[in-house]
């Protein structure tokens, strides 16, 4: 009974979605006051009705309904209550929920802080949203219901995939679809310039905010993927350039280049159409990102006969969205022109040569990860894109954006004279080859050259970020949140690439057979394999082992990694066993049982590789207190909130 | 207007492409191998439940099909039914490959089941299967009189995958 | 559903390790064997190379690269061996060959055009530069 409200409370919210796309959209043309009105009822009622969807979901798993197909396949009896509740996102059906459910949040968001916007406009950005929304719960009700029973219920349910019974990976789908979706207001906030036929440097004001934050969530998102794939996956690798990942990655990329475009376009009104396009493709990559890991849109040889009916809803969709958009630029955007002008080495030089570089990028990783899909539909051999390709050329371009940081942060809008920065320049450049070739003889010997590179340009990028906020500070200058938050962020992509930059270049690895008592050394290090024996948990047994670390013959900690096997899935996962100091990690990997006591293991010694998430979190933090500068608070100022006509007075 | 039409197009273009991918999916389970065309491996086995060894030599001169299956695999045990049928048929050689099996096992399984094939060839290293271009069982090979691979089937056989594309390839190669 | 249950099957084999603990007669053959076999894709896996894979097919075509290269084979011909029989899809970075050629051209061609389209940017508005007297907004005020 219950589980049909759910579904039935998810037809209201389509028609509400329908409501709210209509009357917002058509109602800002006819700018009538009456049908705008319905715009923000509509948007507080999906997110009522679907926040119910999604409480009778919860219940329904915490509950134990085995009656529903979704709770069926993706809980069991033993599954402990926390998962029970990850499991929403467990699979396909539940994690189409939570998308629709963060984007009714993010309507909402939206509805609550656009009252200073003008009326029509914030009725389009809702109007768009309210479009997006309808074809996600079009898609959700169409193909994929999450309500759908199973009867009779079987006695126990299949269980959550183990992969997805860690606590990382359990609020790694919450944030990243936060991410994703909230890319799709500032597609909304662009498709609402387009139809108005105006996009100045105030619209550029207010969509800053919502695109930071989006992206904010992205990079956490991303982050914690990337961790999970490296203490879960028991190879102790971050990034495997897998066709999953790529999909977040690009979304990302472009939404860097979208928050500098935007930047720009607020401060000289210039950029207009590359913002109007970046955000169109940032939120077109969240869609096709969303998409290729689920519906077999990607159809990489290792990908199985995919459901074609959900294949083809969801590229019509895509089509709808993207094209719709798409056309909208052609027709509006060759009228947004501007007479401003700036030197080559001015700030919005450098910005424009960053865009361009991390478009390049996203470039790459799409064609990387779409290249056998290409080959496969247009009947050309079946090839393989791996990390070899996509490593021939990304850290390239990584570090000429980090140049580009390093040299641009100095420069001035509109006429970058060179000469007022040459002295930061030079003490940045200085200070960083020192630190840098220090730190890198000093600590680690010569490594890979564009390690060696990567680590100074990192560092030269965090000097850089310094110089304005001291400067400012002892000039006794303000200290807006906007410059905090970007130098935080830009400290942020420098320790980023100082990391990958080390553990690429430095880390030592080795597969070894021991028995319990037998050491393997590496370097000052040793890991002593001292027994093993089994353990037993809430849904699940395995066998742990106990490895002693030994630094210079010394023990400084104890590691278990774990082997576990779930016992309805009958799936084995591999728990490392990590121990973290303050420059490196101590990793090691529980392989198998290779007869007569030996075990296979993999020890690893990974310098630096837990900054590469701690500056995730760092570039987090920054966009987020950027995102809040008191400039972005609401704001009345008379030209931005026209006259419209009130309820009171009809308008044909 | 000209530029500012380029990303719509760009676009156009990447939804054709992703759309023959969608369409093309439930085919896709089907890889093409890389040896059409080409000689298949040769090699020498030896014979299940026989004291002897089968060379490729033997089969040359004949169109002759090639099952790799094993009685650890489950699609193998679906598609079972489907071989004998095929097998009746009496239109081609049939010859099984037992990948990294137990002769006791293979044995059992073929006397309780029903024994398709005219000849077992027993790779229990999986050398041959390599060679083969095999990638997971159940796989089924046409190589044709010339020693060519012709055609190769991914997962459990079926009668309808074998009269839609095994014995229209058989015909054009003239045979009864 | 079917979809559902392949897929997670697919995850799952991702999740498990493969420590691979193959010794070879010499460091070079070891280092050359390690390369190789992380090259190489598994292609019963979603996305691992034979190094990292557990499953049996895996672990033949390690074996296969050991022999090979303890036989004296180059890297190329081991390399060509592998694409004899599986195609051009076994090998994790996509050859300079027929099919796959644009995959590498295209990103450089489209790093010509960014070049290009940034030049021309920037040389049309460092022309505008002298004309345009807009003041530039800074968010300088004393504390």
């Amino acid at each position: 009974m219950i589980p049909e409200l759910g579904h039935f409370a998810l037809v209201l919210a389509l028609l509400l979605a329908a409501a709210q796309a209509v009357f917002g959209l058509w109602g800002a043309h006819r700018v009538d006051a009456r049908w705008m009105s319905v715009v923000r009822p509509a948007v507080a009622g999906q997110f009522v009705l679907i926040s119910f969807g999604v409480g009778v979901l919860v219940y329904a798993f915490v509950s134990f309904d085995f009656s529903v197909l979704y709770v069926a396949s993706n809980s069991n009896s033993a599954l402990p209550t926390f998962y029970r509740v990850a499991a929403l996102w467990g699979a396909h059906e539940g994690s189409l929920l939570l998308w629709v459910w963060i984007l009714a949040l993010w309507t909402l968001a939206v509805a609550a802080f656009s009252r200073n916007l003008p009326a029509t406009f914030a009725s389009r950005v809702m109007g768009v949203l309210g479009v997006v929304s309808f074809g996600f719960l079009l898609f959700t009700l169409y193909t994929s219901n999450p309500f759908e029973r199973l009867l009779p219920a079987p006695a126990d349910g299949r269980d959550l995939n183990p992969v997805l019974q860690d606590p990382a990976l359990a609020i790694h789908p919450p944030l990243l679809y936060t991410g994703y979706v909230g890319f799709a207001v500032a597609y909304a906030f662009a498709c609402a310039a387009m139809l108005e036929g105006k996009l100045d440097q105030v619209w550029a004001r207010w969509t800053r905010p919502w695109t930071t934050l989006a992206w904010c969530f992205l990079s956490v998102g991303i982050a914690l993927g990337s961790w999970w794939a490296y203490y879960e996956l028991g190879w102790g690798g971050y990034w495997f350039w897998d066709p999953v990942e790529n999909a977040s990655f690009m979304p990302w990329l472009v939404g860097t280049a979208l928050i500098h475009s935007l930047a720009v376009t607020e401060k000289r009104g210039l950029f207009k159409s590359w913002t109007l396009l970046l955000a169109i493709l940032a939120f077109s990559l969240s869609l096709l990102g969303t998409f290729l890991v689920r519906s077999g849109v990607l159809v990489s040889v290792h990908s199985f006969a995919a459901d074609p009916s959900r294949g083809m809803f969801i590229l019509a969709f895509l089509i709808c969205m993207i094209g719709g958009a798409l056309i909208l630029y052609s027709w509006r955007a060759p009228l947004l022109r501007s007479a401003a002008g700036f030197d080559g080495t001015a700030r919005e030089a450098f910005l424009l040569y960053n865009n361009i570089l991390l478009v390049l990028a996203a470039l790459v990783v799409l064609i990387g990860t779409l290249a056998p899909l290409v080959n496969d539909a247009l009947g050309m051999q079946s090839i393989s894109v791996g990390t070899g390709w996509f490593t021939s050329s990304f850290p390239y371009l990584a570090l000429g954006l980090l140049g580009l940081v390093a040299v641009g942060i100095h420069a001035a809008w509109k006429r970058g004279r060179v000469g007022d920065s040459r002295t930061r320049l030079l003490i940045g450049l200085a200070a960083a080859l020192v630190i840098g070739l220090a730190v890198v003889f000093g600590a680690y010997g010569l490594g890979k050259w564009q390690s060696l590179v990567g680590i100074v340009f990192g560092t030269w990028v965090i000097v850089s970020s310094l110089f304005d906020p001291i400067d400012r500070w002892r000039r006794k200058l303000s200290l807006p949140r906007a410059v905090i938050g970007m130098t935080i962020a830009h400290i942020g992509i420098g320790v980023c690439v100082i990391a990958v930059s080390t553990v690429e270049s430095y880390t030592v690895e080795r597969d070894v057979a021991l028995r319990p008592g037998e050491t393997v050394a590496m370097g000052r290090y040793a890991y002593r394999f001292e027994k093993l024996e089994p353990v037993e948990g809430p849904n699940y047994d395995g066998v742990r082992a106990e490895l002693t670390v030994l630094r210079d013959g010394r023990p400084i900690t104890v590691l278990h990694p774990e082997k576990r096997t779930y016992w309805v899935q009958r799936s084995t996962m591999t728990e490392a066993g990590i121990h973290s100091r303050w420059n490196m990690d101590l990793f090691v990997a529980l392989g198998e049982d290779l007869g007569e006591g030996r075990w296979s293991l993999r020890v690893q010694l990974r310098p630096l590789i837990d900054y590469i998430w701690l500056a995730a979190a760092l570039m987090a933090l920054g966009g987020g207190l950027a995102a809040s500068d008191r400039r972005y608070r609401a704001r009345r100022l008379a030209e931005e909130s026209p006259a419209v006509p009130g309820a009171a007075t009809e308008v044909t | 207007m000209n530029r500012f039409i380029v990303p719509l197009v760009v676009f156009l273009g990447l939804a054709g492409v992703l759309y023959i991918g969608v369409r093309h999916s439930p085919d896709k389970s089907i890889m093409a191998s890389a040896l059409l065309g080409k000689p298949a491996p040769s090699f020498e086995l030896p014979v299940l439940g026989e004291a002897r060894k089968l060379s490729s030599r033997e089969l040359a001169g004949k169109p002759w099909v090639l099952n790799v299956w094993g009685t650890w695999c489950a699609g193998c045990r679906e598609e079972h039914p489907a071989l004998l049928a095929i097998a009746r048929q009496n239109l081609v050689t049939l010859v099984g490959l037992s990948w990294k099996d137990e002769d006791a096992a293979a044995q059992q399984w073929l006397t309780q089941l029903g024994n398709p094939y005219s000849v077992v060839a027993v790779d229990r290293e999986g050398r041959t299967a390599i060679d083969f271009g095999v990638y997971g069982a159940p796989e089924t090979f046409l190589i044709d009189e010339r020693g060519l691979v012709q055609y190769r089937h991914v997962g459990a056989m079926t009668l309808e995958a074998w009269e839609r594309e095994f014995v229209p390839r058989l015909k054009r190669g003239g045979l009864p | 559903m079917r979809l559902g249950v392949l897929v997670l099957t697919l995850l799952l084999s991702m999740s498990a390790v493969a420590i691979d603990v193959t010794v070879l007669p010499d460091a070079e053959k070891q280092a050359r064997y390690e390369a190789l076999t992380h090259e190489l894709r598994c292609m019963q896996c979603m996305n691992n190379s034979i190094a990292d894979s557990p499953v049996g097919l895996a672990s033949d075509l390690r074996r296969d690269v050991a022999e090979q290269i303890i036989a004296g084979k180059t890297d190329d011909e081991i390399r060509d061996a592998m694409v004899k029989r599986y195609g051009n899809v076994i090998l994790f970075t996509p050859p300079l060959d027929r099919s796959s050629a644009w995959v590498w051209f295209f990103p450089v061609i489209a790093a010509l055009a960014g070049l290009f389209i940034g030049i021309r940017i920037v040389r049309q508005r460092s022309r505008l530069v002298e004309q345009d007297d807009s003041v530039i907004e800074t968010d300088e005020s004393a504390r």
